[in-house]
């Protein structure tokens, strides 16, 4: 693959990295620097021939792309017969697409003359991967993640500790992923000197959400690619998984121009849109500024955020990517929401008809192309990005479905 | 017409002194209490002080200041608080200059032109938006200089001579120089880069420099007046809130205690 295929091309931001009314740099002074310094060496980076060889070795050798194009026929008849395939960023090393984003900015690092990362994590996902490459480099590494989520993903945690990697777990506000966002910027302050701000999606200030899509542009280069290979056609639509954005961003880049293609990001409704735990910020948030951008947020009327509820730790997030938002009010892109109850059936649904157990926050993506398929028909092809396994949420899905229950009822070994 | 932050600055020059400027949330631990608290800053020998705007991502503030502002939230303090509270301070002491310290968000959201006009309108003298880079300050900086509001820009010590000079003309009062790269909150040293920052700063504006984070003790305030025109307290403050756990008079006790300290200090250079 050469640097074209995966680096930028349409829809770059302004000067000021602003996606239409969306995006922009609202950081303290003491960052500017080192926000620059990033801004000027990705500029450099993305041109040089070597880190482009580098980054495609390590995404070929490391990571194992392409990763492959899955036909779902058994998952698709319960979505009205629609044909539905699945992008597998499950099966990238590490679990998920994160690791994209993370090599990139890893090779980042090294070319600042930085020799530690931080970052923050929902799910988990992305502080793996964040580990894993900390430990290919050698950098010394911290991850930011909500006290909530250390416990609904303790595996992640397990993992990245495994990996040689620091987890401090953030007691302060929702205790969440926007919680672990404010301490690593906090710690990003203080250590901007020898530390790099690793970050996981396509928000904060710029040029991050320009940047991590570029690192993520290769999933949907990749797959626009295999579907038409596979079915001679563009797909009529292509969804994904919105939290901050950063899956959905990757794949559905490519397809911008293909105005026949219709973009479906799914939000988490948590418990409804309408009640008030979800993390639906498209849909129900407002323009605002949150963690360095302005971009739809979950806030009050006095611009005070609103605490997001989602069963996914990598979508409970009351903000979203610049982009997304100006995707949306220039309506390229839909949003819609998913409920935690929706996206478990899917998960579910996945794993007994295709033998493919997804991330919660992948079968938010799914339930929507179940959804999306009966309202096609059977004539429609639906794109889905699977960005990421299932393995870290079982334990949630086993106290979902009652499992753990089961298996004792069913193997005869009560305790 | 000079403003009243460049008055109040002034008149702690012509005394050969630097100005004490000190910081408490609104709201914090109550509204009344917060206002209580605030006058008591200025009783104790602020010249100025900083009515901070509880926010739920304080992302640049460290524990203490974090703590203050949950609890001023979990009470249920609204933008309409903060106002009030600069309005009743402001009345009570019309000498002294009143500013609003926020993230930005809660402007955008509140009404950038809206803001400004009812800041001034409550008698305020200006704002500190950390989180609002000069590069993205136009619309804010159009409405304050109709409003006659002055607007503090921070420089830090990672800011480049080139950057100081962009920042400085931007902003107006005086410059927030921080005295270290991080967060809010108390150290036990003031640290060598303030000293260089500020003397980088100076050549860059004629606006006053003062020199805020981490200071707490009159030891640091007599420090830091020894090189810049200001000393700005903030935690140290709230923590001696935090630590009168709920005996309001001893609050106020103390924190008009540690402002007389700090005026005592900032006299010593």
């Amino acid at each position: 693959m050469s640097e074209k295929d995966y680096l930028p091309g349409a829809h770059v931001p302004d000067a000021r990295g602003y996606f239409g009314a969306y995006g922009g740099r609202f950081i303290p002074e003491a960052l500017v620097a080192a926000v620059e310094q990033v801004a000027e060496e990705y500029e450099k980076a993305k041109t040089d021939p070597a880190f482009t060889a580098e980054l495609d070795a390590l995404l070929k050798d490391y990571t194992g792309r392409p990763s492959p194009l899955t036909d779902v026929r058994r998952f698709s008849a319960e979505a009205g017969g629609a044909r539905i395939l699945l992008k597998r960023e499950d099966l990238n090393h590490t679990g998920s697409h994160k690791i994209n984003n993370v090599l990139g900015q890893a090779l980042l690092t090294k070319r600042m003359g930085k020799t530690r990362i931080i970052a923050e994590t929902g799910a988990g996902q992305h502080g793996v991967a964040t580990a894993t490459a900390c430990a290919l480099f050698g950098f010394d590494c911290t991850i930011y993640m909500g006290e909530v989520d250390t416990q609904r993903q303790a595996l992640n945690v397990a993992r990245m500790r495994m990996l040689g990697a620091e987890v401090v777990a953030v007691k302060s506000g929702s205790r969440t992923l926007k919680d672990a966002i404010n301490e690593a910027f906090r710690d990003w302050v203080a250590n901007v000197d020898s530390t790099h701000y690793l970050f996981g999606t396509v928000a904060g200030p710029h040029p991050f959400p320009m940047m991590v899509r570029d690192f993520h542009r290769v999933i949907g280069v990749e797959a626009r690619e295999q579907v038409l290979e596979r079915t001679g056609r563009l797909p009529d639509a292509v969804v994904a998984c919105v939290g901050g954005g950063s899956n959905a961003m990757g794949i559905f880049h490519e397809f911008i121009p293909d105005t026949g293609v219709r973009l479906i990001g799914c939000e988490a409704a948590g418990e409804g849109a309408d009640t008030p735990r979800h993390a639906a910020t498209l849909t129900k948030g407002d323009p605002g500024v949150l963690h360095g951008s302005r971009t739809y947020v979950l806030q009050d009327e006095d611009g005070q955020t609103i605490e997001s509820h989602s069963i996914s730790a990598g979508l409970d997030y009351p903000g979203v990517g610049p982009e997304h938002a100006w995707l949306k009010d220039t309506g390229r892109a839909e949003y819609r929401p998913v409920t935690d109850a929706a996206a478990m059936q899917a998960l579910r649904l996945l794993s007994r008809t295709e033998g493919i157990i997804p991330a919660i926050e992948s079968a938010h993506a799914l339930a929507g192309a179940l959804e999306l398929g009966r309202e096609l028909g059977p004539e429609a092809t639906i794109l889905v990005s699977l960005s990421g396994r299932g393995d870290k949420d079982m334990h949630t899905a086993a106290e979902y479905f009652g499992l753990y229950d089961q298996a004792t009822t069913e193997s005869g070994e009560g305790n | 017409m000079a403003s009243k932050l460049s008055s109040a600055l002034a008149a702690a020059k012509a005394e050969d002194r630097a100005a004490l400027i000190g910081y408490l949330p609104a709201g914090f631990p109550t509204v009344d209490g917060g206002i209580a608290a605030i006058n008591a800053l200025i009783e104790g020998g602020c010249d100025v002080v900083e009515v901070g705007l509880p926010h739920s991502d304080p992302v640049l503030d460290g524990p203490t200041i974090q703590t203050a502002d949950d609890i001023a939230l979990r009470g249920g303090v609204r933008i309409k608080d903060v106002l009030h509270t600069v309005a009743e301070v402001s009345t009570a002491h019309p000498g002294a200059a009143v500013l609003v310290m926020t993230y930005w968000n809660p402007v955008d959201r509140y009404g950038v032109a809206r803001f400004a006009a009812d800041l001034a309108a409550a008698g305020g003298a200006g704002c500190i938006l950390p989180d609002l880079p000069v590069e993205e300050s136009e619309e804010w900086r159009k409405a304050a200089g109709e409003h006659g509001l002055d607007t503090v820009f921070v420089v830090a010590p990672s800011s480049k001579d080139a950057r100081l000079a962009e920042v400085t003309a931007a902003g107006s009062g005086f410059v927030y120089a921080a005295a270290v790269m991080g967060v809010t909150g108390t150290r036990a040293q003031v640290g060598n880069l303030a000293e260089d920052l500020v003397a980088r700063t100076r050549a860059t504006t004629d606006l006053p420099v003062c020199v805020g984070l981490g200071v707490s003790t009159a030891e640091q305030a007599a420090e830091v007046a020894g090189f810049a025109d200001g000393v700005i307290v903030g935690s140290a403050f709230v923590q001696r809130i935090l630590d009168a756990d709920g005996d309001d008079v001893a609050a106020l006790d103390a924190v008009r205690a540690l402002a007389a300290d700090l005026a005592a200090g900032v006299r010593r250079r």
